[in-house]
């Protein structure tokens, strides 16, 4: 009896001791400073394979009441589990921003991503930031994008590769612009890329792809399609939250 | 005590009858634990919770239907796969369940496979035996093998796909970086098919290494080869001052001079400031080479080596010969032989050799050698297996220098030693290998590599694909690489292209580069004059591009010898390049053909033919097509343009014979004023 009391105590002691050591592990974050709001610097809205770290680092920057930038104040992002945030919270830098990296889970589909801190007067402030992960098919579809699309439905131009989009006479539409194409059925879009713009009365600039591409290159690219809409289409598949 | 434990004794078995009661109750409840196991299992409680799921749904009647209830079991026997996954995960096949986002019900996502064909654990892992969560997914003491990140989950399509495939770019990055970095010098990986993985990075000799270089460089490099440029896959073996010292000493004194490859140049540089810059840009060695800009960014291509820096680490009169002719001191280098001349030398070795910055030699000074510290270094370049990579004189190539990695991605993790907090997992094992390998061991002899966390997750992919089931797959599943050509082209004119270096950039029969189009219907594509004219002055077809073709100043000698072999040789046998004249087309024809390129077609979105008007940028100018292709070509190129050049983005239109013909007739007559351009010249 007496040393099976001796054994719980000496138990105890080892868990007290491990929790202690770990709560001095974790070094402690000391704020000094509150924010009223934060706001995205840069890193929303990009893509990136489903399990994969994104392309650019996420950085937001906390902000007073007046808009001007608070230095250390501690910024805690969250997401759906299978997000992982490295560092997943970090005090704000002299210049009031912190910077994460962020893999996305495993599932396709858009990932909201919230970076949260506490102001003043201790209320929850938070942002939400928006991400995409893609699966297999978008990926492909990306690819294809990237091979026959890009160059003129992206006006983004660089020295690498130049955008033909200002040299169209009917401009493009960029493939993130939900407005437009999220009324578009697969079926249109698929006659499209099929047929060229003709086949809905578009612009012949648009040329037919359907001897070029395959059946399931096109779907491939109606996915990726459907992925990146911003407005997002209903096509592309749930939203990961965090759970509340 | 003793009196209680008596009288519960004789409470439950103080007469036959209360003990046979006692007993039954106690063998039926025993009985009973099996079926409640069952009833009470995770898998019945994950169909439970789909039935519900369902329930409210539209089409729930047909998801009903689907459902099939109790154990469910894919079995392969031909590749060992007994998976019972669909038994919790129950919709995985439902094509309406795009909105669920609970798991174990989420439909799988859309791939080129039929789970039915292959089942579950061939692409995951896991344990497709298993019905509980914690058996299937995670590793237990039974069973080793986790359900694979999704991160790493490419390295399942490479277990059977040996080549590249266009929907897994981590894959084929992993893959290559094996093979760029440098990694497969040291380890040998044997792939399924028999053959080794190769390299395709190329280490310069270091046999006649002092003729390029100083021993202050070589030491300032060995400690921190990418301070000298950030882009070097070279890596940091962590040297101690000594040793770094002692392996410069060893190099230099072991290098033999090249006859020929140093020179003192006697033209004087051009007085003209700018005239090394502008060079350098005719020339297009941003092609090839990078140089990190003011802003740090890195700017240029990546087939030769960076020169951010190059004027602290070439000798003046190395660089000098180099540039005239690169391959008296490296034969097979990816360099071109420009045929500079002294002048043009003299100026752009200037230009190159003041790309200094102050920093890097500043604090390396080294005392004249010692023999002992020459023995030394000798020793520590086989320590190192410096040789595995680099030529060096006298020193024969290690065999099995680092452990094979062929089947590394079915090592079992008893089998290896984790880091302090590290998951214990075979992935995340490799990935900490890859990035910092000294922390496993300070006496390891792996360098420091300079990799992002992207790469070391592609190359992670790429090594646990070649597992133990990629190995023993059955031949009819596995789909090989294509077949690496080594052609060559043969006599006076394949010295020439050799020399040229035509392969770093053009392909040709499936060898070659791939910055620059593939020539290996070239003959059937030019015309004779158009190619001649070309090599004299090589003008841009496409404007966009900043990768553009060097002129290397050829005598009139060489372009003939060049161009009768290209229009020879490389000759599609399916078109005959005299069939079609290369003017002469009627005048109806022409407009109706200008019409369709216009209208129809609306060709002028990609290519220019009048530059007043058209803007087109993607594809090459049109404006002296007729002076370039052959009609032929043209014609081909309409009724099937990935026929003749697999890839290429000119989507095929599955033209009539006679818009086809109509539209060559067009663009036969874009003559530009090539001819006086020509004459000009």
């Amino acid at each position: 009896m007496n040393r099976f009391a001796t054994g719980i105590l000496i138990l105890s002691v080892a868990a007290l001791a491990v929790t202690c050591s770990r709560k001095a592990d974790s070094a402690p974050l000391k704020q000094t400073g509150f924010g009223a709001a934060i706001v995205e610097s840069s890193g929303g809205k990009q893509l990136a394979q489903t399990g994969t770290s994104l392309p650019q680092p996420l950085v937001v920057q906390v902000n007073d009441e007046q808009g001007t930038a608070v230095p250390r104040v501690l910024v805690e992002f969250s997401a759906a589990p299978g997000v992982t945030f490295d560092p997943a919270s970090a005090l704000t830098d002299p210049s009031g921003q912190v910077t994460t990296n962020v893999s996305l889970g495993g599932m396709a589909g858009r990932y909201q991503i919230t970076a949260s801190t506490f102001d003043k007067a201790h209320k929850k402030v938070d942002l939400k930031i928006g991400e995409i992960a893609l699966g297999y098919q978008q990926t492909l579809g990306r690819r294809l994008n990237d091979q026959y699309c890009d160059r003129c439905h992206n006006a983004e131009s660089t020295a690498e590769k130049v955008s033909n989009y200002d040299n169209l006479e009917v401009k493009p539409h960029p493939f993130n612009e939900g407005d437009t194409l999220n009324k578009l059925s697969d079926a249109d879009l698929t006659a499209i890329i099929t047929y060229g713009g003709p086949a809905l009365n578009k612009s012949a600039l648009m040329p037919a792809w359907g001897n070029t591409l395959k059946k399931s290159d096109v779907q491939a690219l109606i996915a990726y399609i459907r992925a990146v809409a911003d407005p997002p289409s209903r096509s592309a598949g749930p939203l990961f939250t965090k759970p509340m | 005590m003793k009196a209680k434990l008596s009288s519960l004794w004789q409470k439950l078995f103080g007469d036959s009858v209360r003990a046979f009661g006692v007993v039954s109750i106690v063998f039926l409840m025993s009985i009973a634990i099996a079926p409640a196991k069952n009833f009470f299992s995770e898998w019945r409680h994950y169909q439970h919770g789909y039935l519900s799921l369902i329930r409210n749904r539209s089409e729930a009647n047909t998801l009903r239907r689907h459902f099939q209830g109790g154990i469910q079991q894919i079995w392969l026997p031909e590749l060992g796969v007994v998976d019972r996954c669909t038994s919790c995960h129950v919709g995985l096949k439902e094509a309406s369940l795009t909105d669920v986002a609970q798991q174990p019900y989420r439909k799988h996502p859309a791939i080129p496979h039929n789970l039915d064909q292959y089942g579950c654990t061939i692409c995951h892992r896991g344990q497709g035996a298993a019905t509980t969560v914690a058996e299937a997914h995670n590793s237990t003491l039974a069973w080793e093998q986790p359900i694979l990140p999704a991160k790493y989950i490419e390295s399942s399509c490479g277990q059977c796909h040996r080549g590249p495939l266009s929907g897994t770019p981590q894959l084929n990055l992993g893959r290559n970086l094996l093979a760029r970095q440098g990694c497969v010098h040291c380890h040998t990986v044997k792939l399924p098919d028999g053959s080794s993985m190769k390299p395709t990075d190329d280490p310069p000799s270091l046999s006649h290494i002092a003729d390029k270089t100083t021993r202050e460089w070589i030491y300032a490099w060995l400690k921190d080869p990418q301070a000298y440029a950030v882009t070097s896959t070279m890596p940091n073996f962590k040297l101690s001052d000594d040793d770094a010292r002692d392996i410069s000493a060893f190099l230099i004194a072991n290098s033999t001079p090249v006859p020929g490859d140093t020179a003192q140049v006697s033209a004087k540089p051009s007085s003209d400031p700018a005239a090394g810059t502008s060079l350098y840009g005719e020339s297009f060695c941003a092609s090839c080479h990078a140089v990190q800009n003011a802003a740090g960014n890195i700017v240029g291509g990546d087939v030769g080596p960076e020169l951010t820096r190059i004027g602290r680490k070439a000798k003046p009169e190395w660089l000098q010969a180099w540039l005239r002719n690169p391959r008296i001191y490296d034969p097979p280098t990816a360099m071109p032989h420009y045929r500079f001349n002294d002048a043009q030398v003299a100026t752009l070795a200037g230009f190159l050799q003041a790309k200094t910055d102050s920093d890097l030699l500043a604090n390396v000074h080294l005392d004249s050698v010692t023999p002992e510290q020459i023995a030394h270094g000798k020793r520590l370049v086989s320590d190192y297996g410096c040789a595995s990579c680099h030529e060096i004189g006298g020193i024969k190539k290690p065999e099995n220098f680092a452990p094979e990695l062929s089947r590394i991605g079915s090592k079992p993790t008893t089998q290896l030693i984790f880091l302090q907090g590290m998951q214990h997992t075979l992935p995340d094992y490799i990935a900490g290998k890859i990035r910092n390998p000294r922390a496993f061991s300070p006496g390891l002899k792996m360098p420091q590599y300079t990799v992002t966390p992207a790469q070391i997750d592609a190359i992670t992919t790429a090594l646990l694909s070649l597992n133990d089931r990629s190995y023993s797959l059955p031949p009819s599943l596995a789909v090989a690489a294509p077949a690496e050509s080594d052609y060559q082209p043969a006599g006076k004119a394949g010295k020439l292209m050799t020399d040229l270096a035509c392969f770093s950039c053009h392909r040709i029969n499936g060898h070659g580069g791939d910055m620059a189009p593939d020539l290996t219907w070239e003959g059937s594509s030019v015309q004779r004059d158009w190619l001649a004219q070309f090599f004299k002055n090589p003008g841009t077809l496409r404007p966009a591009l900043i990768r553009r073709m060097p002129k290397f100043n050829l005598t009139d000698s060489e372009v003939n010898e060049l161009t009768d072999y290209i229009m020879t040789v490389y000759q599609n046998p399916a078109i005959d390049r005299d069939s079609m004249p290369l003017s002469g087309y009627s005048q109806g024809q022409i407009e109706l053909g200008r019409q369709l390129f216009y209208g129809k077609y609306s060709c002028q979105g990609c290519h220019i033919v009048d530059t007043k008007t058209d803007k087109g940028y993607i594809g090459p100018t049109l404006t002296h097509v007729g002076a370039r292709l052959t009609a032929a070509w043209i014609y081909q190129w309409f009724k099937n343009p990935q026929a003749l050049r697999p890839g290429t983005i000119e989507p095929n239109r599955a033209m009539s014979d006679e818009d086809a013909r109509a539209l060559t007739a067009f663009l036969m007559s874009q003559k530009g004023g090539g001819k006086q351009e020509a004459a000009k010249k």
